[in-house]
């Protein structure tokens, strides 16, 4: 209970985190970092979510949704990596 | 003293700015400590009936005795089907913005020894995951990670396409994915179940077929994705799959790719 609530709750401190410095800093790639501390706390949270109790099987469906938010949050984070690339290389 | 106009206004400009990131600061300081009371009066709450209950009661009958992989390629398939869809979406994005930038010079003595030792183990490992997936914390998308993360090497070390085979075989194993697991889904149409619902006497081999499929999708899409740019059309021409390229690629030096 409390290793669940300290998982989680640090999890939504990174998401707060991640989310003030995507607003608040303007380069595209501190904004790109700030999106993935908050994808990462996401995840902490749903990963936390799934727990049950000790010697019980976790709940598997937060954990299967955790691995394709992390494949969806790499190929949008190469694809946004690649595209502010681009546009340096236009100015 | 007079200052330009325009200075004026740039300073009144950032001051605004750090007025707003101040306000802000103080919003979400507000805000982490009321999602984390949020929090933790649901976990006082007590668990709920979950969709545990029922995934875990099924497992049986879907082919696979881990119940994350049974989520991913069973139950929730068309998720991991559309997920699949996503990656191929974001390599083509990065394709169309046009040509790979140059890659890394070619790696020193030390560096090319260990990726020749590394590479190798890094697909013997993938395999191993994608297998155990059946059974315990594994399966296509750990595997393809994996595979990826040899293609990264393979680039760091100075190959500039990763290890990938040439730009027309790199298409269709970019596809393999979304591809397998379509065709099984309509094939089971054919055979009177449901779009993607296995039959379970089939389904684990089916599930296998899939994740095997997925994985090396997965790993040419991330290692394509790192090279970052539409593949330049060098002479590449014997490549019979993307394992034998990276491990074979970050051997032997090939003069006609150094870049200076």
């Amino acid at each position: 209970m409390t290793a669940q609530f300290l998982y989680g709750g640090a999890g939504l401190i990174l998401f707060v985190l991640g989310l003030w410095s995507f607003l608040v800093h303007a380069p595209l790639l501190r904004k790109l970092i700030a999106l993935n501390i908050m994808g990462g706390g996401v995840f902490h949270v749903l990963i936390a979510v799934a727990y049950r109790g000790d010697g019980v099987t976790p709940d598997p469906v937060p954990h299967a949704l955790v691995l394709t938010g992390i494949v969806v949050a790499v190929s949008a984070t190469a694809l946004a990596l690649v595209l502010g690339a681009r546009m340096q290389d236009e100015e | 003293m007079k200052r330009p106009p325009d200075q004026i206004q740039a300073e009144r400009a950032q001051e605004r700015g750090r007025d707003l990131s101040l306000l802000l600061g103080v919003v979400l300081a507000l805000l982490g400590p009321a999602l984390l009371g949020v929090y933790y009066l649901a976990l006082q709450g007590g668990a709920e009936p979950r969709l545990a209950e029922v995934a875990l009661a099924r497992l049986p009958l879907s082919g696979v005795d881990n119940p994350v992989t049974a989520v991913l390629v069973n139950y929730r398939a068309y998720d991991t089907l559309m997920e699949l869809a996503v990656l191929l979406a974001a390599v083509l994005g990065i394709w169309s913005l046009g040509p790979a930038p140059a890659g890394f010079q070619r790696s020193g003595p030390v560096l090319a020894a260990m990726v020749s030792w590394v590479v190798p183990l890094l697909i013997v490992t993938g395999g191993y995951i994608l297998w155990v997936g059946g059974y315990a914390p594994g399966g296509a998308f750990q595997a393809g990670a994996l595979l990826g993360a040899a293609g990264v090497i393979v680039r760091l070390a100075g190959d500039p396409s990763a290890g990938l085979p040439a730009e027309a075989l790199q298409r269709w194993l970019l596809v393999l994915g979304v591809l397998v697991f379509t065709l099984v889904g309509l094939a089971l149409m054919q055979f009177g179940a449901g779009f993607l619902t296995y039959p379970p006497k089939l389904a684990k081999w089916l599930i296998l077929l899939i994740e095997f499929a997925a994985t090396i999708a997965i790993g040419v899409s991330l290692a394509a994705a790192y090279v970052g740019g539409k593949p330049a059309g060098n002479a590449e021409g014997q490549a019979p799959s993307a394992q034998d390229r990276s491990s074979s690629s970050a051997l032997g030096p090939r003069p006609s790719d150094l870049p200076q």
